[in-house]
């Protein structure tokens, strides 16, 4: 019996990431969530601009690039020009989505867009060779701050789930991470939650994965997810931040 | 017993399924280079693996195919 094999939906080619970058086991979470709902003949995944630039190739659905930041903008349309039958996902970075695309992921979130949305906060640019992101933390070192990031001079890093679950749009936030076993598979269990919410129409889903960059935070794959339990979850917590369904059903 | 089947040549040598493994069956082997050049992930004991799956689980390569 087959306990575990790569996905139908995952291509079956070699990735191009770092060793022991996570965005290979997140692919992964995408690709057995589209094997497991049956939707992978009709999901139009959407890639962003970033380390996941070439998510195109990695994914047996049908993909789209979109310009930096513009993933939720192009997800808009695709989903609106047939919304019975396309299931339409993004799939972003933090310098993607909480930068550049930030206006356009908060008015999808007010919207309340019914996509999924799978947001990769790895609190660095990797792609571009590690400048800091809005998502770094305090005292973080990069690239472009090489004596860490100074707060007074570089603001505060801007956490999503929290900032949008302010907005009535969105219908699920949850941030999960990839560090273990465990979290691994409460990850799983969220991006399928983001997408049955969508094949339900139920709204906008983000699900907020907090990932590592051995490369870029200059560290052994080992220490990265030891840095994601002792220095990311600290600043972002784990956690559902928002689930309307779940709400209502309480009051 | 349980049966681990690598993709040798995709391996990129990360040691996250070392890390991984709850029994500590796995180890990077020292004398071979794959392709891409890296030390490759493989098992020492495969009669003591029970099949958790949680190398495969933790892999970013999808390396792994776990049968028990």
């Amino acid at each position: 019996m087959v306990v575990f094999d790569k996905p139908h939906a995952l291509a079956d080619v070699p990735m191009h990431y770092c060793p022991g970058c996570t965005h290979g086991i997140i692919h992964r979470l995408v690709a057995e969530v589209l094997d497991e709902l049956g939707i992978e003949g009709r999901t139009i995944g959407i890639a962003p601009v970033g380390c996941s630039v070439m998510a195109y190739d990695y994914f047996n659905c049908d993909m789209i690039e979109a310009a930096h930041g513009r993933a939720p903008a192009v997800a808009t349309g695709v989903k609106r020009a047939d919304p019975d039958k396309h299931i339409v996902f993004t799939y972003q970075g933090d310098g993607d989505l909480a930068s550049i695309g930030m206006a356009e992921t908060v008015h999808a979130a007010a919207r309340n867009e019914n996509i999924t949305v799978i947001f990769v906060n790895n609190a660095i640019y990797g792609m571009t060779g590690g400048q800091m992101a809005p998502t770094s933390l305090p005292g973080q070192v990069t690239q472009t701050s090489p004596y860490g990031r100074d707060v007074k001079h570089c603001g505060f890093p801007i956490r999503v789930c929290e900032m949008l679950s302010e907005l009535e749009g969105p219908e699920y936030l949850e941030r999960v991470t990839v560090n273990s076993v465990k979290n691994i598979r409460a990850a799983k269990k969220a991006i399928k939650k983001a997408f049955q919410n969508q094949i339900e129409g139920k709204g906008f889903s983000l699900v907020e994965v907090v990932s590592s960059c051995p490369t870029n935070w200059g560290m052994t794959p080992q220490a990265a997810l030891q840095w994601i339990e002792e220095k990311m979850l600290p600043y972002y917590p784990l956690g559902v931040y928002k689930d309307r369904t779940a709400e209502e059903a309480q009051v | 017993m349980a049966k681990l089947t690598f993709k040798t040549d995709r391996c990129k040598g990360c040691g996250l399924c070392v890390d991984a493994c709850p029994k500590g069956l796995l180890r990077l082997a020292a004398d071979t280079i794959n392709k891409k050049g890296h030390h490759p992930a493989e098992i020492t004991d495969e009669a003591a693996c029970v099949g958790c799956a949680s190398c495969a689980l933790m892999c970013p390569d999808c390396v792994i195919k776990v049968e028990r």
